[in-house]
């Protein structure tokens, strides 16, 4: 399976997504940088994170204007996979990929911890390797990671499970307190109407590994890799 | 030439914590009777342009497309016809 991993000026997670991928899933990574303008031949694509331009204006005002993302958006429209970590979600919020936007964290403090996260729908391309409501431990590491959205909006979430991770306590449960951020209904990643869109404020990345002492993230690129190499839910992929 | 002015703010309805945290520490330093403060950015925007529609025009797209996320921000502009340079 061949991944791209969008190189933004800024993108500091770039190394550590192809590292886990070549290194530890044996993938065929390669880096793109933003002003190309082809993904041809690539299965999945990473938005990874990072301060893209700064964060100047808004976090991924500007990374969404990058020539490379007319790519990314008709690699998204035809179905395949694209996955935004950190600021690569807050660039697909811009980008008008995913629906919303990030506000800054309600305690107005960038946080850089591991939290607990539920899995809220394993039915997806993203998550197929996990279970419903399962617990796992994640890092987060943003300034901006308090997604809002119309009330509206946030029903056809709901409606359409497309709310893919809730903060959480230890034991599952989604309380105020364990929501670092202030994010809506304590959102930490949803997916688009298609289902081949995600984003996600934690890192799977930052722990998919052994030596680390936490490979929860592992499973997320494993649900991709086995996706698109066994060719199965097509369904998915392709509304 | 025309300057224009813009300011982007939060819509309301939005929380916005730093303007929250401005208005605690007036209280702090003794200003008493601040209902509320709201955060927001101001740009100015020189434009090589002469009619104050097309002006508006081009202002209204750029925000829409790039200086505004209008889910979560408004805003607001104003225009300033500027004396020709070349003008004596």
């Amino acid at each position: 399976m061949k991944w791209g991993v969008i190189v933004f000026p800024g993108s500091n997670c770039d190394r550590d997504c192809a590292h886990v991928l070549t290194d530890v899933l044996d993938q065929d990574v390669r880096l793109v940088w933003h002003g190309d303008t082809s993904l041809n031949g690539l299965d999945a694509v990473i938005l990874p994170g990072g301060f893209a331009y700064g964060d100047y204006l808004r976090a991924g005002a500007v990374a969404q204007l990058s020539p490379i993302m007319h790519a990314v958006k008709e690699f998204a429209r035809t179905g395949r996979l694209v996955l935004g970590v950190c600021n690569g979600f807050q660039i697909l919020l811009e980008a008008g990929l995913l629906p919303g936007a990030m506000l800054p964290n309600v305690g107005l403090s960038f946080i850089c911890e591991d939290v607990w996260v539920r899995v809220e729908n394993a039915d997806t391309p993203f998550t197929r390797h996990y279970e419903s409501g399962q617990v796992m431990r994640f890092p987060i590491a943003h300034a901006e990671g308090n997604y809002h959205t119309d009330p509206v909006t946030l029903a056809a979430l709901q409606a359409n499970a497309q709310i893919m991770f809730r903060y959480c306590r230890a034991d599952g449960t989604v309380t105020e307190h364990s929501n670092p951020n202030g994010s809506l209904d304590n959102i930490a990643g949803l997916r688009n109407a298609g289902g081949n869109v995600l984003g996600l404020m934690p890192h799977p990345e930052r722990c998919a590994e052994a030596l680390l002492d936490n490979e929860d993230g592992q499973l997320l690129f494993r649900s991709m890799i086995d996706v698109v190499t066994t060719g199965s839910d097509k369904k998915q992929m392709t509304s | 030439m025309i300057r224009a002015t813009i300011h982007v703010t939060l819509k309301a309805g939005i929380l916005d914590p730093q303007g929250r945290a401005i208005r605690q520490s007036l209280e702090t330093l003794g200003f008493a009777g601040v209902n509320d403060v709201r955060v927001g950015k101001f740009l100015e925007i020189e434009l090589n342009e002469e009619d104050p529609a097309q002006a508006e025009a081009q202002l209204k797209a750029m925000c829409e497309t790039l200086l505004a996320n209008t889910v979560i921000e408004e805003y607001r502009y104003e225009l300033k016809p500027q004396p020709s340079r070349h003008s004596s």
